[in-house]
């Protein structure tokens, strides 16, 4: 299985007829089973095709073309614009939408994720690459063009979540080429403000069968490893985590950002130093390299997958003597 | 963005917040004429954007005119943090009964704003929290539903707070709330405010962030304050080479090549995308190596771009050779990359297998980017190569030149 999406999901792509948007419909049509990517909207575009798919003026005319509701959206509208086509398709319905557009302030980020957790939805980046269910489906545009995306990643039991667009495929791909496939892999944005963070999407692969370990790419800035971090000593998981640290020069040159908008440091908690350590602490193992990542996860499943039938021996054996 | 002391003010002025009668200057003259306004005791403030004002000797106490004077064009001439002051605040000395603390902030984790109020200010709001928590209170509040008054009363009473101050503040702390939301803000703090000897409320010092993201939506009020476009107030201020990298990045719309930052090494960085820029910048210091730049490409720049950023870095003083690294591409082309690097060496007289000491872009059209790689006799890499092993080959290509 997979969290998220699956080869049922429909979605519609708002701003479909940017450049960015059109190569990226194309790459989720031709990805694995093809995307049922059922419309695209851009005001005053009414009747277009793009790729096949027939463009609207409103999210509502695409759901009353596709004459059932619509589960998803892929936002890539510019940022001026973009808290209005999020409130357009959650007010419609859409209870997933992934926003791919970077530089938006965070007041209207968190106007956004406020509508979201009112109404039931939930916001996927903004600046993010999106949702990719090995050899199934994707959502965005991540890892390119299908081609490049078959190259990079393969179905299996890892689940990856990356605040870089980027590395969650280099990390995908590393995996891949380990033998480690991916359940779901999802690029949560680099923004100071995300929809959903590493905690948030826990349960969700904690709740899929598929789903043995869970790797994570994390920079300076923000408390999500933080949060993580007590997510896992709060709940009982059954997944390992490894996870990997980047930016860690960072931590020398504070008030500075780089890479991503939310690696800004913006207190004593932020910097890579303190999140290593916080992760340790909660047992989550952190890489100092990408290619030991699949041996370090590879060890963990091994080594829960083999402590879960010695308990239940332990237990039993117990039971024999009572 | 930050603001400086005398901006922050001003905002906190037009939001309706009682502020004392400052004044802002530039000239010392001017400044004795603002202390003899006031005609009573002042204070002379630096306005500089670092800390640790008041310890470097840019905050003194003035009795007269005249000494407000001297002391302003002392303060004017002082560096602090390697800045000279944009000018001097001179504030009425305030006779303060009590300082207080009221603050906003974004709470990242909770998605939301949140209000801090305390009866303890004039230090670090942190501090405070730390050993005193029952004086601070915090509330989160809506950026949906209306902000309302008791949200902020709730605040303040939790913080041990009553009687007159509460009714009195409640406003201030409500404005200040607004103030943050409606400007864009990603911090916006009283610090401190004071109580006077007559029971009424007045702003000390306000300390305020705006999102750079926003700047472009509060033109009039950046216009009003006199901040101008090209004022990064950031940590540190863009060197020539940076500020030469923002240029070859503006040479066109297609991709990003650049968000460049200097240091003092010999390995040249032409790296990307966000996230593999930090990995390698990180995997170069960890092999030894001492980078020249930090840089970002990504989102699939043209030729003309990716060969001036390479050309921007290798005629940087004392840079050796280049590394070409990204983390594998799927929207930016490998071929472009190669070939605006490859152009970049020869446009500057250097053959390209001796300037450049890896190439490790994997991706979208690599067959393409490595066939213009090895014609150069280039060392490339794909993806079989980590972002580590290729930013060690960096260094170790840059130590073997170094011994030679």
């Amino acid at each position: 299985m997979s969290i998220l999406i699956d080869a049922d999901t429909t979605f519609i792509v708002q701003g479909i007829t940017g450049r960015e948007a059109v190569n990226l419909t194309r790459e989720c049509l031709d990805y694995g089973a093809g995307a049922k990517v059922v419309g695209g909207v851009t005001p005053g575009r009414l009747g277009r095709e793009v790729h096949g798919v027939p463009v609207f003026d409103t999210v509502a005319q695409a759901i009353a073309d596709h004459g059932a509701p619509i589960d998803g959206s892929v936002v890539t509208v510019p940022p001026a614009f973009t808290k209005d086509a999020v409130f357009e398709a959650i007010e419609n319905g859409i209870r997933l939408v992934v926003i791919v557009t970077e530089r938006i302030p965070r007041r209207d980020v968190a106007q956004m994720v406020e509508l979201a957790s009112l109404r039931g939805a939930r916001i996927i980046g903004p600046n993010c690459l999106g949702i990719i269910v090995p050899d199934v489906v994707k959502m965005g545009g991540i890892g390119g063009p299908a081609r490049n995306a078959a190259q990079a990643y393969m179905p299996g039991p890892i689940g990856v979540i990356s605040r870089s667009g980027g590395m969650t495929t280099e990390m995908s791909s590393t995996l891949s080429a380990a033998g480690l496939g991916q359940s779901t892999a999802v690029s949560i944005g680099g923004d100071a403000i995300i929809g959903c963070t590493y905690a948030e999407l826990m349960p969700l692969f904690e709740a899929d069968e598929q789903t043995q370990g869970i790797v994570i790419y994390s920079e300076p800035g923000g408390r999500m490893e933080a949060q993580l971090a007590r997510w896992v000593t709060d709940n009982d998981s059954r997944l390992p985590i490894v996870a990997f640290m980047a930016g860690r020069f960072m931590d020398e040159m504070p008030g500075m950002s780089f890479g991503h908008a939310g690696t800004i440091v913006e207190g004593r908690e932020d910097t890579a130093a303190e999140k290593i350590a916080r992760l340790g602490a909660a047992g989550i193992a952190v890489a100092e390299r990408i290619e030991d990542i699949p041996e370090m996860i590879g060890a963990k499943i091994a080594e829960r997958s083999h402590a879960a039938p010695a308990a239940r021996a332990v237990a039993d054996a117990a039971g024999t003597r009572r | 963005m930050r603001f400086f002391e005398y901006e922050a003010r001003e905002i906190v002025k037009r939001a309706g917040i009682p502020v004392t009668d400052y004044g802002f200057t530039t000239d010392p003259a001017e400044a004795g004429a603002i202390a003899k306004r006031i005609g009573a005791a002042t204070v002379i403030k630096s306005q500089v954007l670092s800390g640790g004002r008041m310890k470097a000797g840019g905050v003194k106490f003035a009795d007269t005119p005249e000494q407000a004077e001297a002391h302003a064009r002392e303060i004017l001439g002082l560096e602090i943090g390697g800045h000279l002051p944009r000018g001097v605040l001179v504030d009425p000395r305030a006779e303060v009964e009590q300082e207080y603390y009221a603050g906003v902030v974004w709470d990242g984790t909770r998605k939301r704003p949140v209000m801090i109020f305390s009866p303890v200010g004039g230090i670090d709001i942190e501090q405070v929290a730390e050993q005193q928590p029952e004086a601070v209170g915090r509330r989160h509040f809506s950026n949906v539903l209306p902000l309302s008054d008791f949200e902020a009363k709730e605040v303040i009473a939790s913080s041990g707070v009553t009687g007159s101050a509460l009714n009195q503040l409640v406003p201030i702390l409500t404005r200040l709330a607004r103030v943050f939301v409606e400007n864009d803000m990603t911090l916006a703090e009283i610090n401190p405010l004071g109580r006077l000897r007559d029971g009424s409320f007045v702003a000390l010092d306000a300390h305020m962030e705006m999102e750079n993201e926003a700047r472009g939506r509060h033109a009039k009020l950046l216009g009003e304050l006199g901040v101008g476009e090209e004022e990064t107030r950031q940590a540190r201020e863009a060197t020539p080479f940076e500020l030469a990298g923002a240029a070859v990045d503006a040479i066109d719309h297609r991709g990003v090549a650049g968000n460049v930052t200097e240091f003092d090494g010999n390995l040249g960085l032409v790296i990307g995308a966000g996230g593999g820029s930090l990995t390698l910048f990180d995997a170069v210091r960890a092999h030894g190596g001492r980078p020249a730049n930090y840089c970002e490409i990504g989102g699939n720049p043209s030729v003309a771009k990716a060969c001036g950023l390479a050309k921007l870095v290798l005629s940087k003083p004392g840079v050796e050779r280049i590394a070409v690294m990204m983390s594998i591409v799927s929207n930016t082309r490998v071929d472009i990359v190669a070939r605006g690097v490859v152009k970049a060496c020869l446009e500057l007289g250097y053959d390209p297998a001796e300037k450049i000491a890896i190439f490790r872009i994997p991706g979208a059209w690599e067959e393409e980017g490595f066939k213009i790689l090895e014609r150069y006799h280039v060392e490339y890499a794909d993806r079989s190569v980590s972002l580590n092993e290729a930013a060690r080959r960096a260094v170790e290509k840059i130590e073997e030149g170094v011994a030679a």
